[in-house]
C-alpha cells in the first residue's frame, strides 16, 4: 500500500519559481492523479522534482520516508519516471533499451528474473513485435511506447508518467490508460501523469491535480476540479462541462480569452 | 518468429550471432598481424614466421633479431594503440552522445602534440628520463593536463554535454595556436621533428612501449565493463537514463578521464592517429548495434583492425620507405568507411 505525500513544495525553474505552495493531502495507492494545467505552468518540473532529476524545497514522503533521503537505488526501485521527450532514436533495439533500463541501475537482479520482466512488460504493453527493431526504424508513438516499458519494466509503485500519451493514435492511448491503471490497481501504486488532453484524463483519472498561475488551483475527483470557472482561470478558455452518457464529465472548449484580465 | 519463443531466447541468437562475428574480427586480426610481420624488406616468408614465433632456434640470429625487435612490437603496438584509441571513441560516442566525437574531440591530441613540441623544441629532459621516453613523457604530461582541466572545469560548472564540448572546443583551438606558436619559434630541426610527430608513426614501437600501451587498456577495459549497462541505457537518451536513477554527470566525468588516459598513453608514443578513434566505432556499431557488451569490445577489434591494415600499407606502399601511420589511416580508413556506409543506406537499415 503506497501513501504519496507533498508537503510545502516549491519548484524554482533557474531563477524563477514556477509553482509554489503545493500541499496535497495524503494520496493512496491504487490512485490515478490527472495533472493539469496551461503550457509552461510547471507540470514538468513538478515531474521532474517528484522523480528526485529537479530541484525543489519541501518534503515528499513515499510510504512515510522522505524521498530526498533515499539512495539511487531505492529511488529507481520504487520510483519510474517517463520523461516528456521519446526514446532517442539510435541503432539499439526495443529488447536491449528496456534490458538495459532495468540492469543499469539494478545489479541486485539476476539475468533470469530481468528477462522475465521485460519478457512481461512487452506482452503487457502488446509491442513483442517491435523487440529487434532499432528504435531509429521505430515511429515516434512506438518509441513512446518503448519508454513506457523502459519504466513499467521496473515495477515501480509510484509512476510519474510526463505525457505519455502525446504521440500514440487512440487506440494507443487507450491502451496505455488500461495497461497503467491496471498496473497500479494491482500493485496498489499511485500515479501522477501530466496530460494535455483534458476529456482523456477526466475519464481515466480518479483524481484531477490542476495547476494554474503559481499554484495549485484545485485538487480532487475529476467532477469537482474541472469545472466552468476553473477552465477559464487555468487555460483562458470559455467552455461547457457537460455529463456523458457513463455519469463522466466532458470538456467542450468553445472560444479562447484574451490573457489580460 | 513463433509464439513459442521467448524473447530472451530469440535475444540469445542475436547475441550467438554477435559472439560468433566478434570471434571471426578477432582470427582475422590476428591473420593481419601475422601477415604485418611476414612484411618487410628482410624476405621473410610467412611460414618462417609463424615457426620463428614458436622456435626461435629455427631462424639466424639476425632473422630473430628482427622479427623479435622490429617486426613484432611494430605489429602489436598497431594492435594495442588501435584498440585503445577505438575503445575510446566508442565511450566518448556515448557519454557525449554524437556520433562524431572521437578521442580527439576534447583536445586530448592537441595537448599531447603541445607536450611533444615543448619537449622537442626546448630539449628539456624531465627527471633525468631516458631520451627515448622524453617526448612521450611529455606528450602525456600535456594531455593528462589538458583533461584534467576540462574535468575540474565540467564539475564546477555542471557536466552537460554541451559544457564538456565547448570547454573541448575551446581549449582544442588554444593549443592549436599553441602550437603554432612554437612552431613559429622552432629551428627548422625541430620543426621537422614536430611535423613527423604529428603524422603518427608507430616506428618507435619496442616492446616496453607495447607493454605499457596493452597495460593500460587492460588496466581500463575491466571498468569500461562494469559500465555496459550504464551506458548502453544512455543510448536510449540521457533523459531516460537519469529518469532510471544513472546519475549521468558522474558516468560522463569518470569515462572521460579513463577515454583520455588511454587516449593518452596510446598517442604518447606514436603522434597523433586521429581517424581510428572516429571510425572504429561506427563500424563496429554497424556490424554489433550498441549493446555495449558487443559495441565496446567491437569498436576495440575495428580499431586494432584498421589500425593494424595501415600499418602493413604503410610498408608496402613504396617499398622501403614507412609512411607515416596517421596518413596511411586516413587515407585507408575513409574509403573503408564511406563504403560501408553506402552499403548500409543501399539496403534500407
Amino acid at each position: 500500500m503506497s501513501v504519496l505525500h507533498i508537503q510545502d513544495m516549491t519548484l524554482s525553474y533557474g531563477a524563477k519559481t514556477v509553482l509554489s505552495d503545493i500541499d496535497l493531502p495524503e494520496i493512496q495507492g491504487g490512485t490515478m492523479v490527472g495533472v493539469l494545467g496551461p503550457n509552461g505552468v510547471g507540470k514538468s518540473t513538478f515531474m521532474r522534482a517528484l522523480a528526485g532529476v529537479g530541484d525543489y524545497s519541501g518534503r515528499v514522503f513515499l510510504d512515510g520516508e522522505n524521498v530526498e533521503e533515499m539512495t539511487y537505488l531505492q529511488r529507481s526501485g520504487l520510483i519510474g519516471y517517463l520523461p516528456q521527450t521519446l526514446p532517442q532514436g539510435t541503432s539499439l533495439v526495443a529488447y536491449e533499451a528496456v534490458l538495459s533500463a532495468c540492469r543499469a541501475v539494478r545489479p541486485d537482479l539476476s539475468a533470469s528474473v530481468v528477462e522475465d520482466m521485460v519478457e512481461e512488460v512487452f506482452d503487457v504493453l502488446g509491442i513483442r513485435h517491435l523487440a529487434f527493431h532499432a528504435l531509429s526504424k521505430l515511429s515516434g508513438g512506438q518509441r513512446q511506447m518503448v519508454g513506457l516499458a523502459q519504466v513499467i519494466v521496473r515495477k515501480p509503485s509510484l509512476l510519474l508518467l510526463d505525457e505519455p500519451t502525446s504521440a500514440l493514435d487512440l487506440r494507443w492511448q487507450l491502451g496505455v490508460f488500461d495497461v497503467v491503471k491496471s498496473l497500479v490497481k494491482q500493485r496498489n501504486g499511485i500515479c501522477l501523469m501530466p496530460i494535455h488532453d483534458i476529456n482523456l484524463a477526466l475519464r481515466h483519472c480518479d483524481q484531477i491535480l490542476l495547476f494554474s498561475r503559481g499554484g495549485i488551483l484545485a485538487y480532487g475527483p475529476p467532477e469537482a476540479a474541472m469545472t466552468e470557472e476553473n477552465l477559464r482561470i487555468a487555460y483562458r478558455v470559455e467552455g461547457r462541462v457537460e455529463t456523458c452518457s457513463q455519469g463522466k464529465p466532458y470538456v467542450i472548449a468553445e472560444t479562447a480569452l484574451p490573457f489580460s484580465e | 518468429m513463433s509464439a513459442k519463443t521467448t524473447l530472451a531466447a530469440d535475444y540469445r541468437r542475436l547475441m550467438l550471432h554477435r559472439m560468433i562475428w566478434l570471434g571471426l574480427m578477432f582470427c582475422v586480426l590476428v591473420f593481419i598481424v601475422m601477415l604485418n610481420v611476414s612484411i618487410g624488406p628482410a624476405k621473410l616468408s610467412f611460414g618462417q614466421i609463424v615457426t620463428g614465433v614458436f622456435n626461435s632456434s629455427s631462424l639466424t640470429d639476425n632473422e630473430n633479431l628482427i622479427l623479435w625487435q622490429l617486426r613484432l612490437p611494430y605489429a602489436l603496438m598497431a594492435v594495442c594503440v588501435g584498440a585503445c584509441l577505438g575503445l575510446a571513441g566508442a565511450e566518448m560516442q556515448t557519454v557525449l552522445n554524437n556520433p562524431l566525437a572521437s578521442p580527439t574531440t576534447l583536445g586530448v591530441m592537441h595537448a599531447a602534440t603541445f607536450g611533444a613540441s615543448l619537449a622537442i623544441v626546448f630539449k628539456f629532459i624531465p627527471f633525468g628520463l631516458p631520451e627515448n621516453y622524453v617526448v612521450p613523457f611529455c606528450a602525456f604530461t600535456g594531455a593528462i593536463g589538458a583533461v584534467l582541466f576540462i574535468q575540474y572545469f565540467s564539475k564546477r560548472f555542471g557536466a552537460t554535454v554541451d559544457t564538456v564540448i565547448l570547454v573541448g572546443i575551446a581549449m582544442f583551438f588554444a593549443l592549436e595556436a599553441m602550437i603554432s606558436l612554437i612552431q613559429f619559434v622552432a629551428d627548422s630541426d625541430s620543426l621537422q621533428q614536430m611535423v613527423f610527430w604529428t603524422m603518427g608513426s608507430l616506428a618507435r614501437a619496442t616492446w616496453e612501449k607495447v607493454g605499457i600501451v596493452f597495460l593500460v587498456f587492460a588496466i581500463c577495459l575491466p571498468f569500461s565493463i562494469r559500465q555496459v549497462w550504464k551506458m548502453t541505457a544512455l543510448r536510449g537518451g540521457e533523459e531516460y537514463a537519469k529518469s532510471f536513477g544513472v546519475s549521468v554527470e558522474r558516468l560522463r566525468l569518470i569515462v572521460l578521464f579513463r577515454v583520455s588516459v588511454m587516449t593518452a598513453v596510446a598517442v604518447a608514443f606514436t603522434g597523433v592517429i586521429g581517424f581510428v578513434g572516429l571510425v572504429g566505432p561506427h563500424i563496429s556499431r554497424l556490424a554489433f548495434g550498441e549493446d555495449h557488451r558487443f559495441y565496446l569490445p567491437g569498436a576495440a577489434l575495428a580499431g586494432a583492425f584498421i589500425l593494424a591494415g595501415a600499418s602493413i600499407l604503410s610498408k608496402t606502399i613504396v617499398p622501403g620507405i614507412l609512411i607515416p601511420d596517421g596518413i596511411v589511416t586516413a587515407l585507408i580508413g575513409i574509403p573503408l568507411f564511406l563504403g560501408l556506409l553506402i552499403n548500409q543506406k543501399r539496403r534500407g537499415k
